[in-house]
């Protein structure tokens, strides 16, 4: 049988997201803060990213997941790793599954930082033979770090974006020689040194404006083939292939909670205040906007935890909302609503996602034929990079009016 | 009355037993498991089935759309039809006793042209020629109040209540264990190349030596026309037509009630949408023409044709994401039936053809299979019951460990997670690699367990699964794990 049991706030996923959350709400007072992980450890994914560079103090990502950790813990969060949120029978109960049996968890508040995943070969329709030998980045950094396991001899890593220079890495730590990296992109985008340090130091070759068109191999894998955006086509032999980025939310549990999602981040729609559609139900870090470093959706943490103790201690949940739409090639933007009138709602400012490289991109922000933001980027737009907008325009914002229209506009600002 | 002997032995390497079998089945696809275990029904036979692959199921038999066939649209009077038919209730009985999960989820042949609308009482009476007469035509107010998310511009509908989804995985491997238990020795990665006869009886070489039997099963699916020349037989010729499936993702599960089938073309049976027993969609399949026995790839252009095709049916699918797509290879001949005889004179059976029912028909096919050796001159003692199996459940609509908190007290193992999008616990991947007949690679396990089959192929739950796979079901990792 299932034993009920009641929380002020429940967070599910003890990543930096949910552990900032937890740890700023604890801190503060807001009553029972509990957090619940699927996972055995908590740290959520910066615990596998064994390389330096997280938050202000560049620790490794395990150093990290520690502090976040004691953070939580430390300001009277309750942590529970081990179970899983297999399901909600409404926003605000919660269903989970854990070696000491089965509980139905309701909460005054709860927040998803569930995180987000690369997304599969499969999911990428890329064809071909099923062979072993086929990973993503966050499975090839599980196999090596949680259990030392032996990858395979010679890779090809799709992608080219930050992530997939961290395998590239990765791969050769683990004495797997790489073979190269395929980007459809014209250009890798990376901070130009660490794609430089890989080819000319390394002499790992980027394929640019190529596609992996069919995975080849019974049993295990033997090579892929690729085709230029040209039309020649090639085969590159090798055992093991590696599909990085492409990140998607981990949205299921949002999606079962009845938590409307963004159709661009495929996270839940959220506003300035990471509230969500339901009604006491906010999301926070990765599940949002995946994939921002840890160091963003920590800080978005802190953030949600003053929301959530505001939401706490007046209860108030805002009826309406302004959805922001952006234009191709434009492929999102997080928070994807507008509360006006808010406390907190111009925020931390929003962030972008493009699916081309554009110099110097003009942003223009309208409402029903209004223009509230203009301005000209100094900075080349690269895919899969961030581009990040303030928040101030946001007050301008009209509560009753249409759906407020990111598009790319011509000419300066 | 269960026939007293001590369970038979798997074996993956080594040379064969230096025994003389009664009877030897080749293939232990769902065809030569069913046929295994039905020979074990009957007391006092030495009963081989063997193997090329390293685990039961891995040929057609894995990669199929799961489908409980009514038989509803089988060539009337073939052998097929009277299978199909006799299988369907085989398998449903059988499938309740053993825990393999089923659901009766019914089919509707949606027509989208005036065309295919008129083709409907065509196919009405073909089914009631089949033997199955509770199909109906619907008109499109009730296809559409029965399925709401079906695109614009259906017809009509010829209904089919019948029509059942199944899990094809534990059906073959149900059968193959139930053999086992029953004294079947399992001999796999042992391919036949060659077959002679000496002093009245068979001498197979295979890839694990020489191995003797006095009857002989073909049962080699794609390559019964293969063995069944090495006997010296030149009948008919499988030429592989592929069919290419993408299973969309749960979220799809619930756009759709029904298995969702097109009328029937000249072509084939034509795509099918139907939801599986796991809660995903399948879509597909297509269904080519080749040469190559092994080409178990997919292609672009398929892919292509099948997201066209469902776009038109469920326009809805196409935005939810794909966990996986594969392609299986159905065994069609020259024949527009199967190849099923019996060679008196060799004490051999041949089990051809078996082109895509071979699940729903696959108890059946065995019942008649071994009438057919007894014609052959085998001595067949009366039936015995065999001890019941029971498999674990992998079907979505009937509760799974961790669901259960009877079971997570009784072993907290049930309660720990391992393959988070699919939800299979430490216990049941343990169980897995401690059954009757193991897992031989991680995607034998995915048969098993469903661990890491799900939306994320691996990211979160790849590893562990593997460790869990290499070091046989010992876990260290947290959680109330226990290890045995
Ligand atoms: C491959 C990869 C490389 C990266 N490299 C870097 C880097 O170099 N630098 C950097 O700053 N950042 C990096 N990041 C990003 C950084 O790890 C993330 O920003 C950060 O971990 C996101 O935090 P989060 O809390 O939003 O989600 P996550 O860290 O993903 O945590 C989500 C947690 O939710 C849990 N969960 C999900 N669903 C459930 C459920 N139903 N029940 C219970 N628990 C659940 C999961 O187990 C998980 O622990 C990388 C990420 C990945 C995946
Ligand atoms: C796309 C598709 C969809 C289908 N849908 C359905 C459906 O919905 N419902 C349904 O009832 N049926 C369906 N089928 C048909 C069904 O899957 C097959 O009829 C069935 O699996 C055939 O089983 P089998 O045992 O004859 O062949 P297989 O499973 O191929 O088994 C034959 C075995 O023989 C072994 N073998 C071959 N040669 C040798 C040798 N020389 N030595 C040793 N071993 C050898 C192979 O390794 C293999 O394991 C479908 C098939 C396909 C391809």
């Amino acid at each position: 049988m299932r034993r009920e049991r009641i929380v002020d706030v429940l967070v599910v996923g003890a990543g930096p997201a949910g552990l900032a959350t937890a740890a700023g709400l604890a801190a503060a007072g807001a009553g029972e803060v509990e957090v619940v992980d699927r996972d055995q450890q908590a740290g959520g994914a910066a615990r596998y990213c064994a390389h330096g560079g997280f938050g202000r103090l560049r620790l490794t990502g395990p150093q990290y997941a520690e502090r976040c950790v004691a953070a939580a813990v430390g300001a009277g969060a309750v942590l529970r790793t081990g179970v899983t949120v297999t399901g909600s029978p409404d926003a605000l109960t919660l269903d989970t599954t854990g070696p000491r049996g089965l509980e139905r968890i309701t909460a005054r508040a709860v927040v998803l930082a569930t995180g987000a995943r690369e997304r599969p070969r499969g999911a990428r329709l890329v064809p071909g033979t099923r062979p072993a030998g086929v990973f993503t980045t966050g499975e090839v950094q599980r196999a090596v770090h949680g259990h030392r396991q032996r990858i395979g001899i010679r890779a090809v890593v799709v992608g080219a974006e930050p992530v997939s220079f961290a395998a590239l890495d990765l791969l050769r730590s683990a004495g797997v020689e790489v073979a190269a990296l395929v980007t459809e992109h014209p250009h890798h985008q990376a901070p130009r040194g660490r794609a430089a340090g890989a080819r000319l130091l390394r002499g790992v070759p980027l394929l640019t404006d190529a596609t992996v068109t069919e995975l080849l191999g019974h049993g295990r894998l033997s090579g892929v083939r690729l085709r230029h955006r040209d039309g020649r086509t090639a085969h590159l032999a090798c055992d093991t292939v590696v599909f990085t980025g492409d990140f998607v939310p981990d949205h299921e549990l949002a999606r079962h909670s009845g938590v409307p999602l963004d159709p661009g981040t495929r996270g839940p729609a959220v506003d300035s205040a990471f509230r969500t559609a339901e009604r006491g139900v906010f999301a926070v870090g990765n599940v949002l906007h995946a994939a921002e470093p840890a160091r963003v959706v920590a800080r978005e943490g802190a953030a949600a935890s003053a929301a959530v103790r505001r939401y706490l201690f007046d209860g108030d949940w805002p009826s309406a909302s302004v959805p922001l739409r952006v234009t191709a090639p434009l492929a999102w933007i997080a928070p994807n609503r507008l509360t006006p009138d808010e406390p907190g709602d111009s925020g931390d400012g929003f962030t972008l996602r493009i699916t081309e490289f554009v110099a110097r991109p003009t942003l223009v922000i309208t409402q029903d034929g209004r223009t509230l933001y203009r301005a000209r980027r100094r900075r080349q737009a690269i895919p899969n990079r961030s581009l990040r907008i303030p928040g101030s325009w946001a007050g301008r914002v009209d509560a009753r009016g249409g759906a407020v229209r990111i598009a790319l506009g011509t000419g300066g600002g | 009355m269960t026939p007293a002997k001590s369970a038979g032995r798997v074996t993956r390497h080594g040379t064969v037993p230096d025994t003389t079998y009664d009877v030897t089945v080749i293939g232990a696809g769902v065809v030569g498991a069913a046929i295994a275990r039905e020979l074990a029904r009957r007391p006092g036979l030495d009963v081989a089935l063997v193997d090329a692959s390293n685990d039961v199921g891995e040929g057609t038999s894995k990669g199929n759309t799961a489908i409980l066939h009514t038989g509803f649209d089988a060539v009337p009077g073939s052998l097929e039809s009277r299978l199909v038919r006799e299988g369907q209730r085989l398998l449903t009985a059988y499938a309740t006793e053993s825990g393999i999960p089923v659901e009766p989820v019914g089919a509707l042949l949606v027509a989208w042209d005036e065309e295919q609308l008129a083709a409907l009482p065509g196919l009405l009476d073909k089914a009631d020629r089949n033997g199955y007469d509770q199909a109906r035509i619907i008109g499109p107010e009730e296809v559409r109040a029965r399925e709401p998310h079906l695109g614009p511009g259906a017809r009509g509908a010829l209904d089919v209540p019948g029509e059942s989804i199944i899990c094809p995985w534990t059906t073959t491997l149900a059968y193959a264990t139930q053999a086992v238990r029953a004294g079947v020795d399992l001999h796999l990665n042992c391919r036949v190349s060659q077959a002679g006869r000496r002093g009245g009886r068979h001498e197979l070489t295979t890839s694990r030596g020489t191995l003797r039997t006095r009857y002989l099963v073909n049962a080699a699916g794609l390559h019964a026309d293969t063995v069944d020349r090495l006997l010296g037989h030149d009948d008919f010729t499988v030429t592989p037509r592929r069919g290419q499936l993408i299973v969309f993702d749960k979220f799809a599960r619930g756009l759709l009630t029904h298995i969702l089938l097109p009328v029937p073309t000249a072509l084939g049976k034509g795509v099918l949408v139907a939801p599986t027993v796991y809660g995903n969609v399948l879509l597909g399949p297509t269904a080519e023409d080749l040469d190559d026995k092994t080409a178990t790839g997919t292609s672009a252009e398929g892919i292509a044709a099948l997201r066209e095709k469902g776009r038109r049916v469920l326009p809805e699918l196409l935005d939810e994401e794909v966990t996986a797509v594969y392609a299986g290879l159905r065994a069609a001949t020259e024949h527009d039936d199967y190849r099923i005889s019996a060679h008196k004179e060799q004490r051999y059976v041949t089990v051809g053809g078996i082109r895509s029912t071979g699940l729903t028909a696959s108890l059946a096919i065995a019942a008649h299979v071994t009438e057919l050796l007894a014609t052959t001159g085998l001595d067949l003692a009366e039936p015995g019951d065999l001890a019941p199996v029971r498999m674990p459940n992998l079907g979505e609509a009937f509760p799974r460990p961790y669901q259960r908190a009877d079971l997570i007290a009784a072993d907290p193992a049930y309660g720990t997670v391992v393959c988070h999008c699919e939800r299979v616990t430490h216990g049941e991947i343990r169980d897995a690699l401690a059954s009757t007949v193991p897992p031989a690679s991680p995607d034998g396990l995915r048969r098993r367990t469903r661990a890491r089959g799900g939306r994320c192929q691996g990211f979160y739950c790849g590893d562990a699964v593997r460790q869990l796979f290499e070091r046989g079901g010992n876990f260290e990792r947290g959680g109330g794990s226990v290890s045995g």
